[in-house]
């Protein structure tokens, strides 16, 4: 196993699930509870010190137990190292810690996963939509059971009503 | 148009009356002096800046001063992919250019969609703007582009500029 996976499975073994490494990848699957608390190890701890958050995503797994599965990636300046830090999460109750307060820099992309997959994120500042408008309706257009040509929305210009003919 | 020649000797014999209608004359100034609005979405942009640029000199034919204001353009090249969200913004910039104003749908996208077959992604940009002439091309070249832009010079050439009839008057016409 790779040292950073090694250190998070010794610092937190209840909460460390997997660790995989793939052509130098490092990634680490933690349970859902404990994720603030990894990352708050992993951007605190000088032998960790992952400074800069590179992404945030999401992935839709329908026909597991537990749906959805949120992926952020880390990235130390001064290290100059990288971790890949995943947490699942079920349907009925798809809410995540948000890492926000550790790094400014995930609110956005948190939102994002929020207005594609649905995924809420707890003590998130502003958790809107972000690409789609504020008043779109149609659910959550990245999960696999949306409808690739969404429900009509593309195909309804509403605005036309008002346009001076 | 014809040249009427009265060979007066102190011109040398140079033709010195032009003959048009002003319905010609009316055309044949706007179809020189199309001045476009900056309207790029996506790559389709890049191959206009470029027919714009010193290489392909869009200038030529009149359509070379782009506009960043709505109200001082009369033709919209739509180049590039139009998101859902991104159509009342189009057509409220469309309403805001002052007549005579033409649209051209720039590319695969703004004409059908393209292979964005999304939930997102407007199959086309005449859904909710008139659009005068289509452009193929993914992107289309510089010089496709151009031909779009002769193709529309050759439209205002044939509108009717001055025909405003009462309804009152097509009845004695046909009557």
């Amino acid at each position: 196993m790779h040292l950073l996976a090694q250190r998070v499975q010794d610092t937190f073994p209840v909460a460390f699930v997997s660790a995989t490494e793939w052509r130098g990848d490092v990634s680490v699957t933690v349970t859902r509870d404990k994720v603030h608390e990894v990352a708050r190890f992993l951007h605190d701890d000088p032998g960790m010190d992952f400074d800069y958050i590179v992404h945030v995503s999401s992935v839709d797994w329908p026909d597991d137990e537990e749906r959805f599965e949120v992926v952020w990636e880390f990235y130390s300046i001064r290290k100059r190292q990288r971790i890949r830090l995943k947490t699942r999460a079920p349907e009925s109750d798809c809410v995540v810690d948000s890492l926000t307060d550790l790094w400014k820099g995930a609110d956005f992309m948190e939102r994002e996963v929020y207005d594609m997959m649905g995924i809420r994120f707890r003590n998130h500042p502003d958790l809107r939509r972000i690409l789609m408008p504020d008043d779109y309706t149609e659910g959550y257009p990245l999960r696999k059971d949306f409808p690739l040509r969404g429900k009509g929305w593309r195909d309804t210009f509403d605005f036309l009503d008002e346009v001076p003919r | 148009m014809g040249l009427i020649q009265l060979g007066r000797p102190d011109k040398d014999g140079a033709p010195d009356v032009i003959t048009t209608t002003v319905e010609k004359a009316v055309n044949w100034a706007r179809k020189g002096s199309l001045w476009p609005m900056t309207f790029g979405l996506a790559c389709c942009a890049i191959e206009m800046i470029a027919a714009v640029s010193s290489r392909y000199d869009m200038d030529r034919y009149g359509a070379g001063v782009f506009r960043a204001s709505p109200r001082q353009s009369d033709l919209m090249i739509v180049a590039g992919t139009v998101c859902r969200r991104m159509a009342p913004v189009i057509r409220k910039i469309y309403d805001q250019m002052p007549e005579p104003k033409y649209v051209i749908a720039m590319g695969s996208c703004a004409t059908s969609g393209n292979i964005y077959d999304s939930y997102s992604v407007v199959q086309g940009v005449d859904r909710f703007v008139p659009v005068d002439i289509y452009v193929p091309g993914c992107p289309p070249t510089p010089e496709a582009l151009f031909d779009g832009i002769l193709k529309l010079q050759e439209r205002i050439m044939q509108k009717r500029v001055f025909v405003k009839q009462p309804d009152q008057v097509k009845q004695s016409l046909k009557a």
